[in-house]
């Protein structure tokens, strides 16, 4: 047994599949003294690690986590643990055999090729304990496989001991977490103290707690998934391993079954959703099997028994087969069903790796590995930031209610557009009554009510017609409406309000703000008090890291303004980027301010009617901001526009929204002004003008030359990223983004279909596109142009596809549609010159 | 024949007991709930009586309405149908429970041909509700069984004791209870789980008597700590552990 040091590097909190990934990676990138305590024995200390299924289905809709479990599956077969099983998912419905459709489109964006969808026949010669009578298809992919998740854990675990990077020590239980100045210090534990100024809380469903003993938030909850197993099975008599038949998923029963040894498992996600607090779990010594094996509550499982027995009589309608074990075994779960990654906004040096599955376990341990050695993941985690939440978020009951609500989603079909309902009506924009009596359709966007589209607007169809662009499939219209295009093309006409509320803003104050913001931006920003500059912020690889603006607002402040989903990360950036003397001093306004967004070709005369300022072009010009008198409101209009239209976002404080949205409403009748949702502003809008949106085109993994956002020349001044940026301007690029349009929509059925976005874009011939860093191409955004009546893709694709006139296919739910390449960079297919926004 | 089995739900741990805030019971808001192994053993017993002889099956308990998991438990492998004489979960002593039996028996009308238990419970541990059980009702009984058989209208019972065994025949019907190890409980089967869940239930709520048998506070004994020894890495270790075996007698 090891003794506890009283100093170390780095405390990893927990020996699970994450702790050990985790060390593994610290120490393979060369950090030392790092300390590893769990308060339970080894090589199972009782946390979920212990009873899981093990394993490993990897494609998933999600890029991010593809990849994790991608990369997962690889050390899992460098460490001599992964067996390959092959893994089925079945479908007993219509709707589900789609839904496997687009498991195979996802799989070949993020280049899993090995992939099929097979008969019922094909189903039963691969497992032939199924009814094949009670399924249409299933989608196969054979590189699934099964892990001996303990046994990678404990060869991690000894890796990084024989580096001599590594003291671990079980039966160890952390007491408290100190810390100074916002800074961890200390871990008090019940072997003793250990000093310390990085902490990794990697203790599954126990983090919440570990992370509260320092001050900071884990919002995750302990939730049960039941597992039973039957057996001895008289057809697995014979079997040499723990499993020779691929895994079975049932999809529409949300159940999987799988051979292990002389048994087989059956799990459940069927069940109500059973939420504990990690407090009620017990002690490693109170707990009758582990902490996280929970008594098996059978009554929630009636309903699964007889779904496994229809799918596989002979086996669990064996009356000689007995349930040998059943749990209730307890995981985590989050609110948005991604992990917990990174450093907490709150206590510096406090790590947070949870609610982590075993499937991506080593990815993510690698990834949180290389963020705190190198600054910056290979893969882009940025879906999992810790930092992403809002403090409404952190909240126990916020995660409770969308757990509950999603639970039942864990094998469900999930359309991208879909919302919750739970947890709604959190944060009102200033107009939401005028809103909702214009009979807006409400989305959410962390908090915030968005109108997506307004009822109200359903007479501009029959103005529009057929531009419209009408869709008769039930999966494109689901969560969608063709008075998006109207009001697109109503904007274009004449002008749209739009609101933006939910924009994230903060202040950087003080002497050294200038500084700071041109150490994070790419663009210059020594710009002149009134300019407002769309920038790029990198990675220290070059990779976008965001995308925002920033108005200069005096000699020493800056208003940064971003998208909501993903201000806190952004203010996190800025924050760990901005110097710790007192000189700059960082306020968070997003609740203080409100951004109504006015544009289209009659803007102008319609805010020129409220105020008695110079809004001409050469008064009030592109990229700049004025503070303007609107009737009794001060507010602060900023001439940019991510629709390619003349107009201005406004910003004014909230309480004196609704006052602004009834002025400008009342001024522009006169011009047919009408509201405009979210679905013109991120979608039609944007795409018809090829502009980019952080998390689909713009991400860690793709440069600013990729891009098309380079400019001609670079400023003088260091920003996080230069260096790369200098090198990648210097390179030809191995991608570049282009826009593409859709040339027939007609499906086999005869159907006009319409893709949704992350589709694989293929050569004519139907292969995969992968450019010389190994990226597969794919639909990054996708969505209607009304004004051009065409579909836009968008897509990064190698230098010697990304030429105009290139004809490619896109495949979408199984079947393959021809495409053309109709914009190369950053030129937009619609007003290329940007007459309309500039002038 | 026709065959009554009695079972008792009980707290399932593993692990290190807690007691509520008074003492007075096991918090069990973190356990799940069994019946001790004895009384697995008499409706295993059960269960094949019925399966060599035919006939039908009863599972009896007095419990809190939650008891129904247990006597499903007990459907799952062969019993035919349940009865749950409920209570609000207080701790009814062993004269209480057994008059409650007794007088459900009466009231049933069956005529059980053989009242099995297991020897004990696995929390009271009273012993007393079989003998009690077969004295109210006038039927011979044997208790500690560790080996059962039904031939010829009368029930033979086997016990061991040192350096030998007891061999009793007494007529039926009869009252026994059973210690494990008399026949290994199968698992539940799926489908014997899913017929489980169709079998009827007779409820009925007996009055509790006032106790003569007074449960006053538990006290957790004092810890001894759990203690491992490392005998060795590798295959060094083998000789140490051959010593261990040979200790306990595994080898």
């Amino acid at each position: 047994m090891s003794t506890l040091p009283s100093r170390a590097r780095c405390v990893v909190i927990g020996a699970g599949i994450v702790g050990n990934s985790l060390v593994h990676h610290l120490a393979r990138l060369g950090w030392t003294d790092i300390v590893q305590i769990d308060k339970g024995p080894l090589p199972n200390p009782g946390g979920s690690t212990g009873h899981a299924s093990n394993f490993i289905f990897p494609v998933d809709h999600s890029k991010e986590m593809t990849e994790l479990t991608l990369d997962s599956m690889r050390q899992y077969k460098e460490l001599g643990v992964f067996t390959e099983s092959g893994g089925i998912e079945v479908a007993r419905t219509p709707e589900r055999m789609q839904e496997l459709a687009r498991r195979i489109t996802s799989a070949k964006a993020w280049g899993v090729d090995d992939v099929e969808m097979i008969t019922p026949e094909r189903v039963k010669e691969l497992v032939p304990f199924i009814d094949e009578s009670v399924i249409l298809g299933g989608f196969y992919t054979p590189s699934v496989g099964v892990v001996d998740s303990l046994r990678a854990g404990t060869l991690m675990r000894e890796a990084a001991t024989a580096l001599g990077a590594l003291t671990v020590l079980s039966n160890v239980e952390v007491v408290g977490i100190d810390t100074a100045d916002g800074h961890v210090t200390r871990v008090r534990t019940t072997g003793g103290d250990i000093e310390t100024e990085t902490v990794v809380i990697a203790c599954g469903v126990w983090s919440p707690q570990l992370a509260a003993m320092a001050g900071a938030a884990i919002p995750l909850t302990p939730a049960v998934h039941q597992m039973i197993d039957i057996g001895p099975v008289p057809l697995f008599a014979d079997a040499a391993g723990d499993i020779e038949y691929p895994i079975v998923r049932d999809m529409d029963t949300f159940m999987y079954e799988r051979q292990h040894g002389s048994g087989l498992e059956i799990g459940s996600y069927a069940h109500r959703a059973i939420l504990y607090d990690p407090q009620d779990l017990p002690s490693v010594e109170e707990a009758p099997l582990s902490p996280t094996e929970f008594p098996f509550t059978p009554e929630d499982f009636d309903t699964q028994l007889e779904h496994a027995l229809e799918l596989m009589p002979d086996i669990v309608g064996d009356e000689s087969v007995g349930q040998r074990y059943a749990i209730n075994g307890i995981l985590s779960l989050t609110a948005d069903g991604m992990p917990v990654l990174g450093e907490t906004p709150e206590i510096g040096g406090l790590w947070s790796v949870a609610a982590v599955w075993i499937k991506e376990g080593p990815g993510i341990g690698r990834a949180v590995a290389e963020m705190m050695v190198l600054g910056e993941s290979e893969i882009d985690i940025h879906a999992s930031d810790v930092a992403r939440f809002y403090a409404y978020q952190r909240d126990r009951e916020h995660v409770k209610a969308r757990t509950g609500e999603g639970f039942i989603k864990t094998y469900g079909i999930i359309h991208p557009a879909e919302q919750w309902s739970s947890v709604r009506d959190i944060r009102r924009s200033p107009y939401f009554d005028q809103e909702k009596a214009l009979q807006a359709e409400f989305y959410e966007t962390v908090g915030w009510e968005r109108p997506w589209w307004y009822g109200a607007n359903a007479d501009l169809l029959e103005e529009y017609g057929d531009r419209v662009m009408t869709r008769t499939a039930e999966w494109e219209s689901r969560w969608w409406s063709p008075i998006i295009n109207a009001e697109h093309l109503a904007m274009r006409d004449r002008a749209g309000l739009v609101d933006l509320t939910a924009f994230a803003l903060f202040d950087l104050e003080g002497p050294g703000a200038l500084d700071a913001v041109q150490s994070i931006a790419l663009r210059q920003m020594d710009v002149a008090v009134g300019r407002v500059v769309y920038t790029p912020v990198l990675s220290p690889s070059g990779g976008f890291k965001s995308d925002l603006t920033i108005m200069r607002l005096g000699p020493d402040r800056f208003r940064v303004v971003t998208g909501g989903a993903h201000g806190m990360t952004d203010l996190k950036w800025f924050t760990d980027h901005s110097p710790k003397d007192g000189s700059v001093t960082i306020t968070d306004r997003t609740s203080e301010y409100t951004t109504l967004g006015l544009w289209g070709p009659r803007a102008r005369d319609i805010l020129g009617s409220l105020t008695s300022a110079d809004l001409s072009n050469e008064a009030f010009g592109f990229g700049t901001f004025q503070n303007l008198q609107v009737g009794a409101l001060e507010a602060t209009a900023s001439r940019i526009s991510y629709v390619g239209e003349l107009g201005w976002e406004i910003y004014l404080p909230i309480a004196q929204g609704a006052q602004l949205w009834e002025s400008v409403w009342e001024a522009g009748q006169p011009h047919g002004l009408v509201p405009v949702g979210i679905g013109v502003y991120g979608t039609t809008g944007r795409l018809e003008k090829s502009y980019r949106a952080f998390g689909t085109e713009l991400e860690t993994h793709y440069n600013v030359v990729e891009a098309g956002m380079s400019t001609a020349r670079v400023k003088a001044q260091d920003f996080v990223g230069k260096e790369a940026h200098l090198r990648h301007r210097e390179e030809v690029p191995a991608a570049v983004l282009c826009s593409l349009t859709v040339d027939d929509h007609t499906s086999a059925s005869g159907e006009k279909r319409y893709m949704m976005g992350r589709e694989p874009i293929l050569t004519r011939r139907g292969g995969p596109i992968t450019d010389a860093r190994g990226r597969r191409s794919y639909v990054t955004s996708a969505g209607s142009a009304p004004s051009l009546g065409k579909h836009i893709l968008m897509s990064y694709l190698p230098p010697e596809q990304a030429v105009l006139g290139t004809e490619l296919l896109v495949e979408y739910l199984g079947e393959q549609y021809p495409v053309t390449v109709a914009g190369v960079g950053a030129t937009a297919l619609f007003d290329p010159t940007n007459e309309r926004s500039m002038s | 024949m026709e065959v009554l089995v009695c079972i008792k739900r009980v707290p399932l741990s593993g692990g290190r007991f807690v007691l509520t805030d008074d003492s007075t019971e096991i918090d069990t808001k973190r356990l799940g709930f069994t019946v001790s192994p004895h009384e697995e053993t008499a409706v295993e017993v059960a269960v094949r009586l019925i399966e060599a002889h035919g006939g039908s099956s009863t599972v009896l308990t007095l419990g809190v309405p939650e008891s129904e998991e247990q006597m499903r438990e007990a459907m799952a492998i062969g019993i035919d149908r349940g009865i749950l004489l409920e209570t609000d979960g207080a701790e009814w002593d062993g004269q209480a429970t057994a008059a409650a039996i007794a007088d459900a028996v009466r009231a049933d009308g069956t005529a059980f041909d053989l009242i099995l238990f297991g020897n004990e419970s696995a929390d009271a541990a009273g012993s007393q509700v079989g003998v009690r059980v077969a004295h109210l009702l006038g039927r011979p009984v044997l208790t500690g069984l560790k080996g059962l058989s039904v031939a010829d209208g009368r029930l033979r019972g086997e016990r061991p004791i040192a350096g030998g065994r007891e061999v009793f025949e007494v007529p039926l019907p009869a009252v026994a209870s059973v210690k494990d190890g008399v026949a290994i409980p199968r698992y539940p089967s799926v489908p014997g789980r899913i017929r489980a869940k169709k079998k009827p239930i007779e409820r009925s709520t007996p009055a509790r008597p006032p106790s003569r048998l007074e449960k006053v506070s538990f006290t957790l004994p004092a810890e001894t700590g759990k203690r491992a020894t490392v005998l060795g890495n590798g295959p060094e270790a083998a000789d140490a552990v051959v010593d261990v075996f040979r200790k306990i007698g595994a080898i």
